[in-house]
């Protein structure tokens, strides 16, 4: 399956993929007209220390810790994707607390959000991957 | 200082209905020009710092961000030009020499602007490339003026030297110190993947890069840094730098700052020193001193390798030509003084040296009324902006064409003309390690390879459209070309006629 | 000057046993194929067809008045022995007009002189026939080989072999050459064929690679004055045959070389060969659509352009092959061919008389 992969040493630390992944949440075809005077809640956050710095979102992992903690299961593996219900979360955080990544953040409206790898909004490659503009986060096939 | 001559060239206009205060601007721009005000949750920015690279412009995701030129200016006076003056103020306060990079930008005219090529139509047919095989493989090296053959009758094919390119394009010389690790890294790969040279230029190479060694031009110049034997035997052609397009009769100088760890033992001097190369070889003061050179250079490396020599398109550049063409070199590279440099002395840069095309043309002449034409192949380079000018340069008589300014344009280059600040936006002319994190070699070696290859395609497409169908028929081949508006004598050098005749 | 581009029709014949026939048979090849030719120029050469003066060199000679004659003869009695001279019998015909003064000198060079000049003998005879149609204002040298000869003017191809009673003449080869230029200056040294020594070119086309062609071999001291492909491709046949001692397979290399893609799939020692002929040779490279017919003593090579832009048809009977631009021009002749064949583009056609090595 594909996944986004992080390349640290080619990491900016811009913080781009923050921006086209909150735009592409909004649904809206213009990224000013979307995020103009909003502060942004990204689904893949940019780690940033002395100088090294990687964008990290979840990892779809094969054995993901957070559907395990879903009490609701308002989160579930489907075709290897970990996506969420939103109808269905309460906002408990037992996912939050048991990601190892800290991939999985709350919402605005308290529904936990994470990184679907776009699936729900758009087709093929994922936003954060194609605003990237050094090849520091890739969307490949890498085997298990 | 009180007062402030100089005034910003470039205005830095920010559209604040489309800015989202990413900071994208601000964390991207090596000049801080872009600042964040939090009190107003708004971007700044500050003019005067900005070199008009378009780093922020290209990276800004709402493009939120342009540069202007500044509409500020001096009271209009032809001779006194607002850059006449502003460098007036800048000596005046700096009492130094005025540095600056990358080519001659002035308006002197573009040869290749005013030379048109031909088509067929019906006496002679076009070939279509997608159809007809359409040959661009290249061999530069000399040539032997007779032939021998063996008791049976065989030709004897013992051959001087040869370097084998798909197209008849290199990477001209660029030092591994006036640009980064990652410029190098990509030039290598693109030239191992096209089939085609990239030249180390003056500083040595990398020792991750001995792998690509088949595609590469080792250059030896007056500083002779990062010599020895396995660098001289690790590349396909060696090249004597003698002069430089951007600067003839002038030295390389890199400072200190740019000399670290990786650097220092490339060339092999101390970390942290100015890498100063002088003018002249200080063992080449004649013509007899350099065929010495390319014969040690030769004898060091068995005979295997061509040597390469390179000089500044001067005003006897033909001379100097024929007598490098008797000194043993199997080629000569030739730089138009539109070239590209990491630093200048400005006024050098300026106003001295030749366009490219006049001292191709009248080498080419030179060399084929003096008969020796076949002994060296000729390199030209110092501003093939695009395929339209390979084609042009070959038919001028060019074996091959050095690109470099180009290249880095490709990799992302805005011909800003700071190269000589060192802090490149574009991870390109520099050594900051944030800065050169920028160009990602996996990306910069894929775009220098569409480059040529699309550049292959055209070149293809025009020689089709000549009904040449092998790219040996275009060289020296002028009468597919015809100046536009040029005077007699230019006609004359360049020995083209003119458009209608 | 300009140079002058055309579309034409070409014709040869040789017996491979060196029987002598007569002219007759060319121009009727020839004349077949008239709406080839635009009366602008016609031409012929003929091998074999002065066994009496075969050790001498022939020189033909178009002069513009009795001036030119007279100092290009004092010029030929410093460097010559002239045996024998004589003006070229002609036949008066409305269609040809205007004609030159058509001078013919057997000739040997000066012994004293050609040992002065440290040049061998082929070499001295050529640079004194650069001398006279460079330096000699209204003299021509069109033809200097031994025991050939090349007959042209202005005119279609078939007027032209009338007029200088080409039946008459007996040889073992005949090339013809029936021009369409599409600009002439409608002088007669422009017709083909196009001479130098025994090398004879007529050519049918128009080559790209013509600038790229001259500019190398002026390098090598020819002077391309007629601004003509086949001029060029005479002086390469020249060098490359006469001074580097290519051999007629070889040049076909060079002329038409293989596509780099053909040359991969031969076997090592042919492909090496081949990529040394094309490396060294390079700049002799020829494209754009030709084929050309080219004549040398004791033989004649056919040959066409590597994407073959250009027809041209080979037949056989008995010792006898023909080429043509057209079928028609050899079925004129000989109908009862034993094979006919379309060579392929870049494939040369050599045939040589037996008993004569080349
Ligand atoms: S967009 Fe790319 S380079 Fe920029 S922070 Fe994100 S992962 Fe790093
Ligand atoms: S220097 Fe470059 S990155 Fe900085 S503001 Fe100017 S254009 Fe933008
Ligand atoms: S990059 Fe563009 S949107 Fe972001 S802060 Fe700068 S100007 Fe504003
Ligand atoms: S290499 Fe960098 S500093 Fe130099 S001109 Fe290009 S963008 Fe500017």
């Amino acid at each position: 399956m594909k996944r986004v992969y992080v390349n640290e040493k080619w990491c900016l630390g811009c913080h781009l993929c923050e921006y086209y992944c909150a735009f592409a949440s909004t649904g809206e075809t213009d990224m000013a007209r979307a995020l103009k005077d909003i502060r942004i809640n990204p689904r893949i956050r940019v780690e940033e220390c002395e100088g090294i710095s990687f964008a990290v979102s979840c990892r779809h992992c094969p054995e993901p810790l957070c559907v395990k903690g879903c009490i609701t299961g308002a989160l579930r593996k489907i075709d290897g994707i970990i996506t969420v219900d939103r109808n269905r979360c309460i906002g408990c955080y037992t996912c939050i607390l048991s990601c190892p990544y800290g991939a999985v953040s709350p919402s605005e409206d308290g529904a936990i959000q994470k990184c679907e790898l776009c699936i729900k909004t758009h087709e093929g490659t994922p936003r954060c991957v194609l605003g990237c503009p050094n090849g520091a986060i890739v969307f490949e096939e890498r085997g298990e | 200082m009180a007062v402030e001559y100089i005034q910003p060239e470039y205005e830095v206009v920010r559209n604040q209905e489309r800015c989202i205060v990413c900071r994208v601007c601000e964390r991207q721009c090596a000049n801080q020009v872009h600042e964040y005000l939090k009190d107003s949750n708004r971007m700044v920015a500050d003019d005067s710092k900005c070199v008009n690279c378009h780093r922020c412009v290209a990276l800004c995701p709402t493009r939120a961000l342009k540069i202007v030129k500044s509409p500020h200016t001096f009271k209009e006076n032809t001779n006194w030009s607002g850059k006449a003056i502003s460098e007036i103020y800048k000596q005046a306060e700096s009492g130094g020499v005025l540095l600056s990079s990358m080519g001659n930008p002035e308006n002197y005219p573009v040869y290749f602007d005013k030379m048109l090529l031909n088509a067929s139509q019906v006496t002679n047919p076009s070939i279509d490339p997608l159809r007809e095989p359409m040959e661009t493989r290249v061999f530069l090296g000399a040539k032997p003026e007779r032939i021998e053959r063996d008791e049976k009758g065989r030709i004897i094919r013992s051959l001087p030297p040869q370097i084998q390119l798909s197209m008849p394009v290199m990477f001209s010389a660029m030092s591994y110190g006036s640009i980064s690790y990652n410029a190098h890294e990509s030039l290598a790969r693109a030239a191992a993947e096209l089939g085609i040279l990239y030249n180390t230029g003056e500083g040595g190479l990398h020792e991750d890069l001995y792998k690509y060694g088949k595609n590469t031009i080792v250059q030896v110049a007056s500083g002779r840094f990062g010599v020895h034997k396995d660098y001289l035997e690790s590349g396909a052609a060696i090249e004597i730098k003698m002069g430089q397009g951007a600067k003839p009769g002038i030295g390389g100088h890199l400072p200190g700052e740019k000399v670290g760890m990786d650097i220092s033992r490339t060339r092999m001097i101390p970390e942290g020193t100015d890498a100063i190369s002088p003018a002249p070889h200080h063992d080449i003061y004649s013509i007899e001193d350099l065929r010495q050179l390319v014969y040690s250079l030769k004898e060091a490396t068995g005979y295997k390798k061509p040597v390469i020599v390179k000089i500044a398109a001067v005003h006897n550049v033909a001379a100097i030509a024929s007598g490098i063409a008797r000194s043993g070199a199997d080629m000569i590279a030739i730089d138009g003084f539109r070239g590209g440099t990491g630093a200048a002395p400005t006024r050098i840069r300026d106003h001295v040296g030749l366009p490219i095309e006049l001292a191709l043309a009248s080498v080419d002449k030179r060399l084929r009324d003096e008969g020796i034409r076949n002994r060296v192949s000729i390199i030209a380079g110092g501003s093939i902006r695009s395929s339209a000018d390979v084609v042009k340069a070959i038919a001028l008589g060019a074996d091959c064409v050095y690109i470099a300014t180009a290249a880095l344009v490709a990799l992302g280059c805005h011909l800003c003309r700071s190269c000589h600040t060192g802090k490149c936006n574009w991870g390109i002319a520099t050594q900051r390690p944030d800065l050169v994190k920028r160009l990602n070699p996996n990306i910069g070696f894929r775009r220098l390879v569409n480059l040529l290859t699309a550049w292959q395609h055209e070149i293809k497409e025009m020689m089709g459209g000549m009904g040449i169908n092998s790219i040996e028929a275009l060289r020296g081949n002028r009468l597919m070309l015809r100046g536009v508006g040029l005077n007699e004598k230019e006609l004359e050098i360049l020995g083209i006629k003119h458009a209608g005749e | 000057m300009y140079r002058n581009v055309s579309g034409c029709a070409i014709s040869g014949i040789i017996s491979r046993s060196g029987k002598r026939f007569s002219g007759e048979r060319i121009i009727e090849s020839v004349a077949t194929m008239r709406e080839r030719s635009n009366g602008l120029g016609g031409g012929f050469a003929a091998y074999g067809i002065y066994p009496e003066y075969k050790d001498y060199y022939a020189f033909h000679i178009f002069y513009n008045d009795n001036a030119a004659k007279k100092e290009c003869e004092t010029f030929l009695e410093e460097h010559f022995d002239i045996i024998n001279l004589s003006r070229i019998p002609t036949r008066k015909i409305p269609e040809i007009t205007d004609e030159p003064l058509i001078w013919r000198y057997f000739v040997l060079p000066l012994p004293t002189k050609l040992a002065a000049s440290q040049l061998d003998e082929r070499e001295y005879v050529v640079r004194c026939v650069f001398r006279i149609n460079t330096g000699i204002d209204g003299a021509y040298v069109f033809s200097s080989g031994k025991n050939m000869g090349v007959f042209k003017a202005v005119g279609f191809p078939e007027d032209v072999g009338r007029f200088y009673k080409l039946e008459e003449y007996e040889g073992y080869c005949f090339t013809a050459h029936g021009r369409y230029p599409t600009n002439t200056p409608g002088w007669w040294g422009g017709a083909h064929p196009f001479s130098l020594l025994d090398y004879t070119v007529v050519h049918n086309g128009e080559i790209s690679s013509y600038d790229a062609n001259r500019r190398s071999i002026e390098m090598y001291g020819y002077k391309c004055t007629l601004l003509t492909d086949t001029e060029v491709i005479a002086y390469m046949i020249d060098y490359l045959h006469r001074r580097i001692g290519l051999t007629l397979d070889e040049i076909c290399h060079v002329f038409a070389a293989p596509f780099w893609s053909t040359i991969e799939g031969k076997p090592k020692q042919e492909r090496e060969e081949l990529k040394f002929l094309r490396n060294v040779f390079s700049s002799l490279l020829i494209t754009g659509p030709f084929s050309i017919i080219v004549g040398f003593e004791g033989g004649m090579m056919a040959l066409n352009d590597r994407l073959k832009l250009r027809s041209m048809v080979v037949g056989e009977k008995d010792d006898m092959v023909y080429v043509a631009s057209e079928e028609a021009a050899i079925r004129i002749i000989q109908n009862d061919l034993d094979r006919v064949w379309s060579p392929m583009g870049g494939e040369g056609v050599i045939v040589t008389v037996e008993g004569v090595k080349n």
